[in-house]
């Protein structure tokens, strides 16, 4: 009898153990809603101008650059890149991840918590994190 | 014969309209405020935020004094042009396209044209306007500078013509135009801001690049002479 309540009980705990654990590998909801809404208005104010404003690498300024900036909704060529890596490039600019020095570092701007957002918001727009 | 009386009227009612709103003289403070504070900045914003250069209709000029060449600014003000490419804030007036996005520059505000007398009296308020501190530590030096170094500089290994043009219709839209800095900016201006924007706005969309003090010289030194060779 006590096998069979416990065997309920751990039937029943299962799925909410499995949704504790989904809900904490999310961040927290209005803030992360709010997080990813300040990075969509940096990322207008300072990326757009060469990453495009349909995020593509098209930015009216690829007018004057000799090298095509990263197409940020290519799933699979954003995909390829480490977090770290893209955390680098945008703290310290292309040249520090060994490429293009017409990416400049934005350290003077945004400040550290901002890049991590930054960064959460690219792996959005480019559903980095949505199965294929 | 009326209605060319009628046309001939309008016509010289808009002239008199036109002269009734610009100032004879502008030569006080209050006259700048008056004509140009609703879209400038005149004084340093207390509380400097992103949303604020999103709302601003032209740029600041609480430093003009460090900025400008008071002879530029006469001429300027009487027959304005086209400084910024995207308009004050280029995303604004940015068209997503193929094969790459465009400004709509139909769109993009025309500066309002005055007076030489109004000019004059702009001039000379918006030359009294001086920042504190903002100026570079270490000034420019015109002599001895490699000319060809700062252009390569600018156009190739700094990445300046990413969001400048040193010439028309090459380089960038996000930033002004460059290819009259000579005649229209301070050099030391020039140096200052290129070694450090957020100084003068903490959340200008120009980032701090990693420049030596002598890339600094340089790039100072070829933006310097950029328009001059027109004169």
């Amino acid at each position: 009898m006590m096998t069979g309540i416990s065997s309920s009980l751990g039937r029943l705990l299962a799925p909410l153990s499995v949704l504790a654990f989904a809900v904490a590998a999310q961040p927290a909801g209005a803030e992360d809603a709010a997080a990813m809404k300040a990075s969509e208005h940096i990322y207008d104010t300072y990326c757009a101008q060469c990453h495009g404003v349909n995020r593509n690498g098209k930015g009216v300024n690829t007018v004057g650059l000799s090298v095509q900036p990263r197409d940020h909704s290519d799933t699979r060529g954003m995909s390829s890149i480490p977090i770290e890596e893209m955390t680098k490039a945008i703290r310290e600019g292309g040249v520090s991840v060994n490429k293009s020095a017409l990416m400049p570092p934005w350290n003077s701007v945004l400040s550290d918590e901002q890049i991590t957002n930054m960064v959460a918001y690219l792996r959005k727009v480019c559903r980095c994190d949505t199965p294929q | 014969m009326e209605d060319r009386l009628n046309r001939g009227l309008a016509f010289a009612t808009a002239v008199a309209a036109a002269m009734l709103t610009q100032p004879a003289t502008a030569e006080t403070a209050a006259d700048l405020k008056a004509q140009c504070g609703a879209c400038h900045a005149l004084e340093k914003p207390a509380t400097p935020t992103l949303d604020r250069l999103w709302a601003r209709k032209g740029p600041d000029l609480w430093y003009a004094g460090d900025k400008f060449n008071r002879d530029w600014l006469v001429q300027w003000l009487q027959a304005p042009t086209t400084i910024r490419p995207g308009g004050v804030l280029w995303f604004n007036h940015a068209k997503p396209g193929e094969p790459r996005d465009t400004i709509e520059t139909a769109a993009v505000p025309k500066h309002m044209a005055v007076s030489a007398a109004a000019a004059s009296g702009f001039a000379d308020a918006l030359m009294a306007l001086k920042s504190s501190g903002l100026m570079p530590a270490e000034p420019f030096k015109a002599e001895g500078q490699n000319l060809m170094m700062g252009a390569m500089a600018f156009n190739k290994l700094r990445g300046c013509t990413a969001c400048h043009q040193d010439k028309p219709g090459n380089g960038g839209l996000s930033g002004p135009q460059l290819y009259d800095a000579g005649k229209r900016l301070q050099a030391n201006f020039v140096l200052a801001y290129t070694q450090d924007p957020q100084k003068f706005d903490r959340y200008v969309w120009m980032p701090r690049l990693t420049l030596s003090a002598q890339d600094l010289q340089r790039i100072t030194a070829y933006i310097n002479t950029l328009g001059k060779e027109a004169q």
